[in-house]
C-alpha cells in the first residue's frame, strides 16, 4: 500500500500532497515538513530509500523518493510494495506529467494542482497502484479533458479569453522559470512496459 | 432565465479562479496569511451563491488551500453539493475535494450514499470512475455496507476502465466491511483471469494485499497465481505475485519446490530483458523459498550460497539503491543462514563507512545477526571505533543501541566474558550527548542482577562511576546519560556486600552535587545510601563503640537534609524517612545498642528479575470472574430494566425511581465535570501519567543552572579498565585452552588409538568456546503455572484481523451483500449457489495449454472430489455440533446439508497441483527420516496425527514411491491440523487412548457431548514385537479406462514397533482370493510378498499402503495374510512372523458423494432402486451424533435434514446409488434404504446395525 504521495520543491513548499490515510491538516503539514527535512539533507548520489519518519506510520514504512531539478517526488509505502517498483512508478508518473503538460515545469504543478491530482488518480487509487501503463493513463486523462472542454462549450470560450487577458496584464507573471530536465533517468531502472 | 445564465457566466469570468488564487498568494509573500484569509472570505461568499459553477470554482480553490494546511471541513456540505452536479467537470472537482478532506468523522458523508450510488450506475464511465476514485479515499463502514453490492456489480462492467477501479476499491470495502469479503471473493478471483491486463493487475493487487495479512486463506489460489506468473508479462503484476509467493511459501513448502525453477529462470533472464526490480524481487522470493525449505536439506545450502553471492554483487554495485536492497535481502538470509552471510563480514563492515546513512543502518542491522561467541568482541570493537568517529548524534546513538542489541540478544547468548561487557557499557557512558543513558542503565541492571558471578566486578565498576559522577552530571545534564547513575547507585546499594570500601561510595553518593540530578535518580541515591549505611554498620558489627559506624551516621545526618529540601516529592519523602531513622539509630549507637542486625534486616531479601510478560501470564484462579460485580451496581442504570428482578418490581415505583436517577445521572455528570476542572487547576492533584516515562521527567530540573564543563580532551576515568584489554586476554585464554585441548586430545589418541576419533572440526567451532568464568544467567521469574501463550504480540486493533476469513468455505445463505430491494428476496437453492460460485472458476482453470490434458485432469479432479468427500462431512459435523438442537430450522439444515464440495475440490486441486511438482530425489531422502522422527516425538501408538479424513494421494502410478507419498500426507495433515484445531484436539485425546490395549475403535467410543471422537483405524494384528493397525479401506477408487469391471482399494496399514529391537526386512503378503488380489509389481509371481519400504527403530511407527484389486463389491471380503520381519537387537537377530486377517466391508466400497435434494428426489422417483429397511432399538444418542456416525463410518452424506428425519446418500465405487431415510423417535431409529443392488444394500445395512450394536 502507498500511504502518501508528496511533491514539494527544494524549499519544502508543497506542490501536491495526497494522503491515503486520514490525518488532520496540521499533521499533514508536519509530515510534509518532516519528510522534507529528511529528504533534503541527503546527497544526490545516495540511495533513494529512507526508513520512514516518525509521524507517518511506524517501522513498516519506507520513504521512496526521487529528486528532479527543483522538485522532490516522495512516496511513502509499506513493505508490500517493491522498492524498485515504486521508483519505476515515480518515473512513470513524472513522464506522464511531462507528456500531459508538454514539457512539465514546476509552474505547471503550481498552477494546475487539480490536474496533477487527476493524473495521479489514474495511476494510484486509494493507495493501490491502478495502472502502470503510460499510454493508457494518458488516453484516459485526455478523454476526460475532452469531456470537460465539451461541457464548457460556448461559455468556456470567454472564460478562457479572460484568463488569457489576465495573464497578459500581469507583468510579474513569471514566465520562464523552468525546472530543468524533469526526465532524468536513473540508470539500471528500465521502466514498466 | 437565459439572461440569468449568461449574466452568471460573465460574472464568473471575473471571479478569482484557482490560477488567480495561486498567483495572488505568490504576489503576497509578505502577508500571505492575511491574503488567504480574505480569499477564504470570498470563497464563503461564492459558496452562498446558487450558481453551481461558482461553487465548484470555490471548492476547487479550497482544495488548494487544504494542501497548504487550512482546515476546510466547514465547507463539507458545499463539497457534497458540487459532487452532485450533473456536469462531469464540477463533479470531478467535488470528488477531488471530498477525497482530500473527508474522513470517517465527516458527518455529511452519510448524505452522499445515494449520490454515489447514482454516479456508480451512470452511463458515463468517467462519472463512475471519478466516484470510485473519490470513494476509495473516504469510504466508511456505512458506505461500504451500503455500496458493496453496487461495486460488486461494477466488477463485471463491460468497460475494463470501470472493472479495474471496481476491483481495486473492493479492498477498501473489505477493510471497512469485512462481511463483504466472502460473498465478493469468487468474483474477485474470476478477475484474476480477466482479459484486460489492467483489471488482472488490479485483482492481483487486491488479493496480494489481502493475502499478505492472512496468507493461509489464500493458499488454494497458488496454482492460479503460478499460472499467472509463468504467463504474465506485466512486471508490476509479476512483482506482486512473486512477493505474494514469498508470503505463501512458509506455509506450504511444496510450493517452494515448485517455484524454485521458474524463479531461477526469471532471474537468469532478467538482467537482459526486463527490470531490475523484478530481478530483485525474484531473488528475494527465492530466498524466502530457500528459507522455508531449509530444514535439513543440505543441497539447498548451495543455492543459498548462490543467492548470497548474487546479493554480494548487488552490494558491490555502484548504484546505492542496489547496494541498499542487497543489504536488505541479505538480512533476510541472515535469520536462517547466519553462517553463509558471516563469510561476507568484510563487505558489511565496509558498508559501515558508506557515506549514505540508510546503507550504514542496514549494515548495522546485518551485524546484529552475524555475531557469534567467537567474533562478538571483535565486531563490537570495530563498532566502538565507529562510535568514536561518528559525527552527528543520531547515527552515533544508533550505533550505541546496536552495540547493546548485539550484545544482549537472545539472553546474552554470545557473551563469554561479562567483565568485558560491563567495561563496554562503562565506556559507552563516556559518549557525550547520547540520549540512551536509560538503555545503558537498564543493561547494567540486567547484567548485574542476572549474572551473579559478575556482581563483584560490576559493583566495583559502578562505585568508580559514582565516584566520578561529576563528569557525567557536568557534561550531560540534559541528555540522559546521567540515567546511568541510577543503575550505578542501585547496584552499589543492592549488592553492597561486594563493595571494598562502602564508606567511600556512601560518601560519593551524598555529595551536594547529586542534588542537581533528576529527581528519580536522587531518590535512588537516597534509598541506596541507606542500604550502604546498613552494610557499613554490619561491617563494624561487634566492635563496641565503633568510631566508624558513628561517623557514618553522622555523615548521613549531615548530608541528608539537603535531600529533605528537595523539590521532588519522592526524594523528599525518602530522605526525611531515612534521616529520622538514622537519627534514631545514632541515639541507639550512643547507648551502645547493637543495631547492625536490625538495620540490615530492613533491606533483607534478594530481588529477582521478573519476565516482562509475567504479569499477563498469571492464570486466573478458578472461580474468579473478573467481570462479575462485586457489589450490585448502583441502581438507576438502564440495564436495570432488563434484569429479571424487574418482573417483580411494581410498575409505578420503578418509573419514578428511574426518572429520579436520570436527574441523578445528569447531576453526576455535571459534578464530574466540575471535579475534573478543579483537579486540572489544582497543582497538588497528581494526575495519572499516560506513560511510565513521565516519571523520569523531573519537572523543573532543566531550569536549574548548571555550569557546563567544556572538555576538549576525552576524559579517561581513572581506574576504569579498557575493554580492549579483554580482547587480548580473551584471545590468549582461547589460545591456551586450545593448546590444552589439543594436548588432551593427543593424550587420548595415544591411549586409544583404535577407537574412532571425533571428527576434528578444524577451526574453532562455536561449542569450543567456553565462557571465561562460569556464569549462571538467572532466568526470569514467571508466575507459577503460567499460561504458555504466545499470542500477546498481536495487535487487537489491526483492521486486517477482521479479514481473516476462510474463503474456501462455500457461501452460505447468510453470506450475502445487503441489497436495496423492494421485493422480498428469492432464496437461491444451495445447488444454484454452488454452481454460481464454482463453475466459473472451474472452467477458467482450463486454458488453452491445458486443454489436451483436460479430460484426464477432469477425471482426476472428480476422483479427488470423491475422495475428499469426507471433508464436507467434517464441516457438517461442525455445523451439527454448533447447532442448538432445539432450533433446527429447515433453512439451516439446508445450509448444513449443502455439501461444501467446492472446499474439498479446491483443497484437493491444490494438493494435486502441488503433488505433481517434481521433487528432487535428494529431498525425498532427507524428509523421510524427518517425518518418522516426528512420529517418535508424538510417541503415541497409532499414527499420531492421522485424521480419519486424511487426503490420499490419487495418482495410481504413484504407488511405487510410498516414501514420497508419506511425506506429502504428512504435510497435508499438518495443514489440516491448522485448519481444524478443534477436531485436532479430539484426535489427540483419542490417539492417546489408542496406545492402550483397547484399540478396536470402530464404534467402541463412549458416549459424550459434543460429538465423540471417531477413528477408523482398527487393530489388525499384534504380537510382542509389532502392532498393525488398519485403516478402514475407504480410500477407494476405480481405475480408469480398460479395467471397467475391476476396482482398486488402497489399504493403509500402520506398523508400530513395540519392542526394544530394530525391525527390518518386513514383508507383507496376502493370500489372494478369486475376487480380491493384492497388486504386486510387474513380474512378480502371484504369491510373492511385498517389501515394506521402511525399517522400524524401537518405538517408532510408520504407515504403508497396499493396493488391492477387487472385482465384485457386493459382498464383504476377508483375506488372510502374513507379515514376516527380522528382529535385530544388539546380540542377535531373529526371524518372526505375524498372521492377520484383512476385512473388506461393503461400507469400504462406498464413497461419500454429495447429492442435492433435487437430484436425490429424481433418483428416488426413477424407480430403479430396490428398498430394504432396518430398525435399531435402544439407540441413546442425539440425532446429529447418529448422523455423524453414519456419515463417518459408512461414508454417507446428509442430503437434507428436517427435525428428527434425514435423508442420506452414498455411492459405491462401481456406481451403485445408496439412499437412506433415517428417522428417529424415542430411542428407536428406523432406516429405510434403497439401492440398485440389493445384496450390497443388505450388507451395508448389516454393517450399520453392527456399528450401532457396539455402542
Amino acid at each position: 500500500m502507498i500511504k502518501a504521495i508528496l511533491i514539494f520543491n527544494n524549499h519544502g513548499k508543497p506542490r501536491m500532497s495526497k494522503f491515503y490515510e486520514h490525518y488532520t491538516e496540521d499533521t499533514e503539514q508536519q509530515i510534509i515538513r518532516e519528510t522534507f527535512h529528511l529528504v533534503s539533507k541527503r546527497d544526490e548520489n545516495i540511495c533513494n530509500f529512507l526508513e520512514g519518519g516518525l509521524l507517518i506510520g511506524g517501522s513498516d514504512n519506507k520513504l521512496i523518493y526521487r529528486h528532479y531539478a527543483t522538485l522532490y517526488f516522495v512516496f511513502c509505502v509499506d513493505s508490500s510494495e517493491s522498492e524498485l517498483g515504486i521508483l519505476d512508478l515515480i518515473q512513470v508518473f513524472v513522464e506522464t506529467l511531462d507528456k500531459c503538460f508538454e514539457n512539465v515545469c514546476e509552474l505547471d504543478l503550481i498552477f494546475h494542482v487539480d490536474k496533477v491530482h487527476n493524473i495521479l488518480a489514474e495511476m494510484v487509487m486509494g493507495g493501490m497502484v491502478l495502472e502502470t501503463n503510460m499510454s493508457e493513463i494518458i488516453t484516459q486523462v485526455e478523454a476526460q479533458g475532452k469531456m470537460e472542454k465539451s461541457e464548457a462549450g460556448i461559455a468556456g470560450a470567454p472564460a478562457r479569453a479572460v484568463s488569457a487577458v489576465k495573464n497578459m496584464n500581469l507583468p510579474e507573471m513569471p514566465k520562464n522559470i523552468n525546472i530543468g530536465d524533469i526526465s532524468i533517468k536513473v540508470p539500471n531502472l528500465p521502466s514498466f512496459k | 432565465m437565459a439572461l440569468k445564465i449568461v449574466k452568471g457566466s460573465i460574472d464568473r469570468m471575473f471571479d478569482k479562479n484557482l490560477q488567480d488564487l495561486v498567483r495572488g498568494i505568490r504576489n503576497h509573500k509578505e502577508d500571505e496569511a492575511k491574503y488567504i484569509s480574505t480569499c477564504i472570505d470570498e470563497i464563503k461568499q461564492e459558496l452562498k451563491q446558487d450558481n453551481i459553477a461558482v461553487k465548484a470554482n470555490a471548492v476547487c480553490k479550497l482544495t488548494y488551500l487544504q494542501m497548504l494546511g487550512y482546515d476546510v471541513s466547514w465547507a463539507a456540505f458545499n463539497i457534497v453539493e458540487v459532487m452532485s452536479s450533473s456536469k462531469f467537470t464540477y463533479k470531478r472537482i467535488g470528488y477531488l475535494a471530498a477525497s482530500q478532506c473527508f474522513h470517517e468523522g465527516t458527518d455529511v458523508i452519510m448524505l452522499t450514499t445515494n449520490q454515489i450510488r447514482k454516479d456508480l450506475s451512470s452511463p458515463n464511465q468517467y462519472d463512475t470512475g471519478v466516484a470510485l476514485t473519490g470513494l476509495s479515499c473516504f469510504v466508511t463502514p456505512d458506505l461500504a455496507r451500503d455500496l458493496a453490492n453496487d461495486i460488486m456489480t461494477l466488477m463485471s462492467h463491460t468497460k475494463p476502465y470501470i472493472r479495474k477501479k471496481a476491483v481495486l476499491i473492493m479492498y477498501k470495502v473489505f477493510l471497512k466491511y469485512p462481511e463483504s469479503l466472502r460473498p465478493a471473493f469468487p468474483r474477485l478471483k474470476e478477475k484474476l483471469e480477466d482479459p484486460d491486463p489492467g483489471v488482472q493487475s488490479a485483482a492481483v493487487n487486491v488479493i496480494c494485499e489481502l493475502a499478505r495479512r492472512n496468507p493461509k486463506n489464500y493458499l488454494s489460489l497458488a496454482p492460479l497465481f503460478f499460472k499467472l506468473m509463468t504467463s504474465s508479462t506485466n512486471n508490476w503484476v509479476l512483482i506482486k505475485i512473486i512477493k505474494l509467493f514469498g508470503a505463501l511459501t512458509p506455509l506450504e513448502p511444496r510450493l517452494g519446490k515448485k517455484l524454485i525453477e521458474p524463479l531461477t529462470n526469471l532471474i537468469h533472464s532478467s538482467p537482459s530483458t526486463s527490470a531490475m526490480s523484478l530481478l530483485y524481487e525474484c531473488v528475494n522470493t527465492v530466498i524466502a523459498v530457500l528459507i522455508s525449505l531449509s530444514s535439513g536439506m543440505p543441497n539447498h545450502s548451495a543455492s543459498i550460497q548462490l543467492c548470497v553471492q548474487k546479493l554480494r554483487i548487488l552490494i558491490e554495485d555502484s548504484d546505492q539503491n542496489l547496494k541498499y536492497l542487497g543489504l536488505l535481502a541479505m538480512s533476510k538470509i541472515l535469520k536462517t543462514h547466519p553462517k553463509s552471510v558471516q563469510s561476507h563480514k568484510d563487505l558489511i563492515l565496509q558498508c559501515l563507512d558508506d557515506k549514505d546513512e540508510s546503507i550504514r543502518l542496514r549494515a548495522l542491522d546485518l551485524l546484529y545477526g552475524m555475531v557469534s561467541k567467537k567474533n562478538l568482541m571483535e565486531i563490537v570493537k570495530k563498532l566502538m571505533l565507529h562510535v568514536d568517529k561518528a559525527e552527528g548524534t543520531t547515527y552515533r546513538d544508533e550505533l550505541l543501541t546496536k552495540i547493546i542489541d548485539i550484545c544482549s540478544q537472545s539472553n546474552f547468548q554470545y557473551i563469554t566474558n561479562f567483565e568485558w561487557y560491563i567495561s563496554i557499557l562503562v565506556e559507552l557512558t563516556r559518549l557525550e550527548g547520547t540520549r540512551h543513558g536509560h538503555l545503558i542503565a537498564s543493561q547494567m541492571l540486567d547484567v548485574a542482577i542476572r549474572v551473579k558471578a559478575i556482581r563483584g566486578f560490576a559493583v566495583a565498576q559502578m562505585a568508580t562511576l559514582l565516584d566520578n559522577a561529576h563528569l557525567l552530571t557536568g557534561n550531560t545534564q540534559r541528555n540522559g546519560i546521567c540515567e546511568v547513575l541510577y543503575a550505578a547507585a542501585w547496584i552499589c546499594g543492592e549488592f553492597s556486600e561486594h563493595l571494598e570500601d562502602p564508606m567511600q561510595t556512601l560518601e560519593a553518593m551524598l555529595r551536594p552535587k547529586v542534588a542537581t540530578l533528576p529527581g528519580h535518580i536522587q531518590a535512588v541515591y537516597v534509598q541506596n545510601a541507606a542500604k550502604l549505611f546498613a552494610t557499613v554498620l554490619r561491617k563494624h558489627d561487634g566492635e563496641t563503640e565503633s568510631q566508624a559506624a558513628q561517623e557514618t551516621s553522622q555523615l548521613l545526618i549531615d548530608r541528608l537534609p539537603l535531600f529533605v529540601q528537595s523539590a521532588n516529592l519522592e526524594v523528599q519523602e525518602r530522605a526525611s524517612c531515612i534521616l529520622q531513622l538514622v537519627k534514631y539509630i545514632q541515639k541507639l549507637q550512643q547507648k551502645n545498642v547493637e543495631v547492625a542486625e536490625e538495620v540490615t534486616a530492613l533491606f533483607a531479601g534478594e530481588l529477582n528479575p521478573v519476565a516482562p510478560k509475567a504479569q499477563k501470564k498469571v492464570p486466573i484462579p478458578e472461580g474468579l470472574d473478573l467481570d462479575a460485580w462485586i457489589n450490585e451496581p448502583p441502581s438507576g442504570s438502564e440495564s436495570e430494566d432488563e434484569k429479571p428482578k424487574a418482573v417483580f418490581a411494581k410498575e409505578e415505583p420503578k418509573h419514578s425511581r428511574s426518572r429520579h436517577t436520570e436527574v441523578d445521572e445528569k447531576e453526576l455528570a455535571r459534578r464530574r465535570e466540575v471535579r475534573k476542572q478543579e483537579q486540572a487547576s489544582n497543582p497538588f492533584y497528581i494526575k495519572a501519567s499516560p506513560s511510565s516515562q513521565k516519571v523520569y521527567d523531573a519537572p523543573g530540573v532543566e531550569h536549574i543552572p548548571v555550569v557546563q564543563i567544556d572538555l576538549s580532551v576525552p576524559l579517561k576515568v581513572p581506574g576504569m579498565p579498557m575493554s580492549d584489554q579483554y580482547l587480548k586476554l580473551e584471545e590468549e585464554r582461547r589460545q591456551k585452552e586450545k593448546a590444552e585441548r589439543k594436548k588432551k586430545e593427543k593424550k587420548k589418541k595415544r591411549e586409544k588409538r583404535g577407537k574412532e576419533r571425533k571428527a576434528d572440526s578444524g577451526p574453532e567451532s562455536e561449542e569450543d568456546i567456553t565462557p571465561a568464568h562460569q556464569v549462571d544467567i538467572v532466568t526470569e521469574e514467571m508466575p507459577e503455572n503460567a499460561l504458555p501463550s504466545d499470542d500477546d504480540d498481536k495487535d487487537p486493533n489491526d483492521p486486517h484481523k477482521a479479514l481473516d476469513i476462510d474463503l474456501d468455505k462455500p457461501l452460505a445463505d447468510s453470506d450475502k451483500l445487503p441489497v436495496r430491494t423492494h421485493r422480498p428476496e428469492v432464496l437461491k437453492s444451495p445447488a444454484e449457489d454452488r454452481d454460481g460460485e464454482s463453475v466459473p472458476q472451474e472452467t477458467k482453470k482450463k486454458s488453452g495449454k491445458e486443454k489436451k490434458k483436460d479430460k484426464e485432469k477432469d477425471r482426476k479432479r472428480s476422483k479427488e472430489e470423491k475422495k475428499k468427500k469426507k471433508k464436507p462431512k467434517e464441516v457438517e459435523e461442525e455445523l451439527l455440533e454448533s447447532q442448538p438442537e432445539e432450533a433446527v430450522q429447515s433453512e439451516e439444515t439446508k445450509e448444513a446439508a449443502a455439501p461444501p464440495t467446492s472446499t474439498s475440490a479446491e483443497a484437493s486441486d491444490l494438493d494435486f497441483w502441488l503433488s505433481s511438482a517434481p521433487v528432487p530425489p535428494a529431498a525425498q531422502e532427507v524428509t523421510a527420516p524427518s517425518s518418522s522422527a516426528a512420529a517418535v516425538d508424538t510417541s503415541s501408538a497409532a499414527a499420531p496425527e492421522s485424521e480419519p479424513d486424511e487426503p490420499k494421494d490419487t495418482e495410481p502410478e504413484d504407488t511405487k514411491s510410498s516414501k514420497h507419498k508419506k511425506k506429502k500426507q504428512k504435510k497435508e495433515k499438518e495443514e489440516k491440523e491448522k485448519k481444524k484445531k478443534k477436531r485436532h484436539h479430539h484426535h489427540h485425546q483419542h490417539h492417546g487412548d489408542a496406545g492402550g490395549e483397547d484399540s478396536v475403535q470402530n464404534g467402541t467410543v463412549e458416549e459424550e457431548e459434543p460429538l465423540p471422537p471417531m477413528s477408523n483405524y482398527s487393530l489388525l494384528a499384534e504380537n510382542s514385537y509389532i502392532k498393525m493397525m488398519k485403516e478402514d479401506a475407504d480410500q477407494v477408487y476405480d481405475i480408469q479406462g480398460n479395467h471397467q469391471d475391476e476396482s482398486k482399494v488402497v489399504v493403509s496399514v500402520i506398523f508400530e514397533n513395540k519392542s526394544d529391537s530394530f525391525l527390518k526386512a518386513m514383508e507383507f503378503n496376502v493370500l489372494d482370493s478369486l475376487n480380491s488380489k493384492l497388486q504386486r509389481p510387474e513380474g512378480a509371481g502371484a504369491h510373492d510378498s511385498l517389501t515394506v519400504p521402511f525399517q522400524l527403530p524401537p518405538g517408532v511407527s510408520n504407515e504403508a499402503r497396499f493396493v488391492f484389486s477387487v472385482q465384485s463389491i457386493v459382498m464383504p471380503q476377508k483375506l488372510k495374510g502374513t507379515l514376516t520381519f527380522i528382529v535385530k537387537s544388539d546380540e542377535s537377530s531373529t526371524h518372526e512372523k505375524l498372521d492377520f486377517k484383512l476385512h473388506f466391508t461393503c461400507t469400504s466400497y462406498l464413497i461419500t458423494t454429495p447429492c442435492y435434494s433435487d437430484a436425490y428426489a429424481k433418483l428416488l422417483e426413477s424407480g430403479d432402486l430396490k428398498g430394504s429397511s432396518l430398525r435399531l432399538e435402544g439407540i441413546n444418542m442425539p440425532f446429529h451424533h447418529l448422523l455423524a456416525r453414519i456419515c463417518f463410518h459408512h461414508h454417507f452424506s446428509v442430503v437434507e435434514r428436517i427435525d428428527s428425519c434425514a435423508s442420506m446418500y452414498s455411492r459405491s465405487i462401481q456406481g451403485h446409488h445408496v439412499c437412506l431415510l433415517v428417522k428417529t423417535s424415542d430411542q428407536t431409529v428406523s432406516i429405510d434404504a434403497k439401492c440398485d443392488e440389493p445384496s450390497l444394500l443388505g450388507n451395508v445395512l448389516d454393517e450399520i446395525k453392527q456399528t450401532f450394536s457396539k455402542c
